[in-house]
């Protein structure tokens, strides 16, 4: 690791696939980053990755890779940073061989580029093998299973940057994990000093999100502010050896940091506070304590760590089929009784004239869509979009959702607007467990 | 005095979800308000209130460091993410659905903002 000092401090560049890039520039440019962390995939993009890489001339890894190595691998080179991705998705390997076209071309032949691999457990998982939820077996969904990966630990990562990787690029690894490894290179925590590793892992979950730590996700006009929205900036996590650490960000950038940012984040996406189940550890977040230094600067410790568990989770990812979904507005007086009259008419039409059999939604967007199931929503907007969502095996029941949505404009109620409908390839997923022994890594330095 | 208000007058809140778990996390801005969080956001008020949306069983895990609450719900989101016909499926904007419950208040120190 480069700046081998006390604190060491890493950036997020990402927070999620489709995460922006100027920040990420900006925060390696003038953060005096030790390392810089693209998290890039949940349980949804990595099923999607699977699909895509079986496709003629798809790719397995994030679809931005290409665009933010191209803009970022000058910088972290310049600045020595190293870059510790997920964005390998299904195919790491493949997207650390694209990373090293890219170094060449950009003159940076120099960089050591590294893949970690063993995160894809297909072959692992047999028709016999036991979900968690829902409680039945992988045959028992009786849809064809697309893939499955293993969530990997930090130790999946820290051999890579002993052994001086400026790039490390994963598939699925715990998105703390990836936080979590340069802390454990940098600091030579090891793999059962249980309470670092629950420091480090607070730090990971409050990093992970990007912007959510920062200001975005959070601001509620007349409640909650925040300061130059479109320009959030993305958070710098400085470590210190003794585990604590502090939530910061570049002073140049909008957002904020302070307790209620930081709050938030602290148990977003988290159940039992006291039992945060990683690769690496169970982290007990219940008696954190957050300290606001003020300018956007809040110290978080007294987490706690007990020892791992024995098994890992796997996501598996199953064949969806066709979601199909369409969209007519109505606005105006009585736009509500006409959009409701339309809903009518669509199940009618599936029901009778084609015959539709798969679970089907209505929403009326402006009354009840998000919330619809609540059923208490009382609406008096005068801008109603008529929805129907429907997912199927089948392409024609798909399109004939889209066929009958359209036809509403000349055969359904008077007004209607707006037409978009739109079929996409949808995945399922489910989980599962693993005993730790059954899932092996490696990690493979990239020769140009 | 006594009076009700919307918890989002004195609370804030943020929603995530693992597949078809949903847990929202609330915090009050003033620590004086952190009863009246734990004792009146129960598992059996959020069970009356939203039945229909949540399917399975309610806790809230009270977090007195940071004066806030996590409520999770089981069987919350329809199926989750990848299965959900919802257009929220990560029940992003379950957290609001929360902050919209009124909660009973002494109105003499109703302060929003810490």
């Amino acid at each position: 690791m480069p700046n081998h000092t006390d604190i060491l401090r890493i950036g997020t560049g990402a927070g999620f696939s489709s995460d922006r890039l100027d920040p990420a520039m900006e925060l390696v440019e003038h953060g005096s980053l030790d390392a810089i962390i693209f998290e890039c995939l949940g349980e949804r993009t990595l099923a999607f990755a699977h699909r895509d890489m079986q496709l003629a001339n798809g790719n397995g890894y994030n679809p931005l890779l290409v665009k933010r190595m191209n803009h970022l691998l000058p910088l972290c080179s310049r600045h020595n940073t190293c870059l510790i991705t997920n964005m390998g998705a299904a195919d790491p390997l493949a997207a650390a061989v694209r990373t090293s076209e890219i170094a060449a071309q950009c003159q940076l032949g120099h960089l050591n580029i590294a893949a970690v691999l063993g995160d894809d457990v297909t072959h692992l998982i047999t028709p016999d093998v036991e979900l968690i939820e829902p409680e039945c077996t992988v045959a028992q969904i009786g849809r064809p299973m697309i893939g499955a990966n293993a969530y990997l630990g930090s130790q999946s990562i820290t051999p890579a940057l002993t052994r001086g990787a400026d790039v490390v690029i994963t598939g699925r690894v715990a998105d703390p994990s990836l936080f979590l490894a340069p802390m454990q290179a940098h600091f030579g925590w090891s793999n059962h000093d249980w309470q670092q590793l629950a420091n480090g892992t607070v730090a990971g979950h409050l990093m992970e999100c990007a912007a959510q730590v920062t200001g975005g996700y959070f601001a509620d006009p007349g409640f909650k502010e925040v300061d130059e929205l479109a320009r959030v900036g993305f958070p710098i996590a400085e470590i210190s050896p003794d585990g604590s650490v502090v939530i910061t960000k570049l002073p140049t950038t909008g957002g904020r940091v302070d307790r209620q940012t930081v709050k938030e984040q602290l148990y977003y996406e988290v159940h039992d506070p006291s039992a945060y189940i990683t690769p690496d550890v169970i982290a007990d977040f219940s008696m954190v304590e957050l300290d606001d230094q003020g300018n956007d600067r809040v110290m978080v410790c007294g987490a706690k760590g007990r020892a791992r568990t024995e098994t890992l989770k796997v996501t598996v990812a199953f064949d969806g089929g066709h979601l199909a979904e369409a969209e007519v507005s109505y606005a105006g007086p009585g736009a509500l009784s006409r959009a409701q009259l339309a809903g009518e008419v669509i199940n009618q039409r599936l029901d009778s004239v084609h015959g539709s059999v798969s679970e089907r939604r209505i929403d009326l967007i402006g009354a009840a869509s998000l919330h619809a199931s609540a059923g208490k929503f009382s609406p008096d907007s005068k801008d109603i979009r008529l929805r129907c969502a429907l997912r199927t095996p089948d392409p024609e029941e798909a399109a004939n959702v889209l066929w009958e949505m359209e036809a509403l404009l000349c055969c359904g109620p008077a007004g209607g607007a707006g037409y978009r409908g739109h079929i996409t390839p949808s995945v399922l997923t489910y989980s599962a467990l693993l005993e730790r022994d059954r899932v092996k890594t490696t990690v493979e330095f990239i020769q140009i | 005095m006594k009076g009700r208000t919307s918890l989002r007058h004195i609370a804030h809140a943020r929603a995530g979800d693992k597949g078809n778990r949903s847990n929202v996390g609330v915090f009050v801005y003033e620590p004086k308000h952190y009863s009246i969080l734990i004792r009146q956001i129960t598992p059996e008020r959020l069970k009356s209130e939203f039945g229909n949306l949540v399917r399975g069983a309610v806790r809230c895990y009270p977090l007195p460091k940071v004066h806030g609450l996590n409520v999770v719900m089981d069987r919350a989101l329809e199926g989750g993410v990848n299965e959900s016909l919802n257009l929220d499926g990560h029940g992003k904007s379950w957290s609001f659905l929360i902050l919209d419950l009124e909660v009973e208040i002494n109105t003499d120190n109703l302060e929003t903002k810490e």
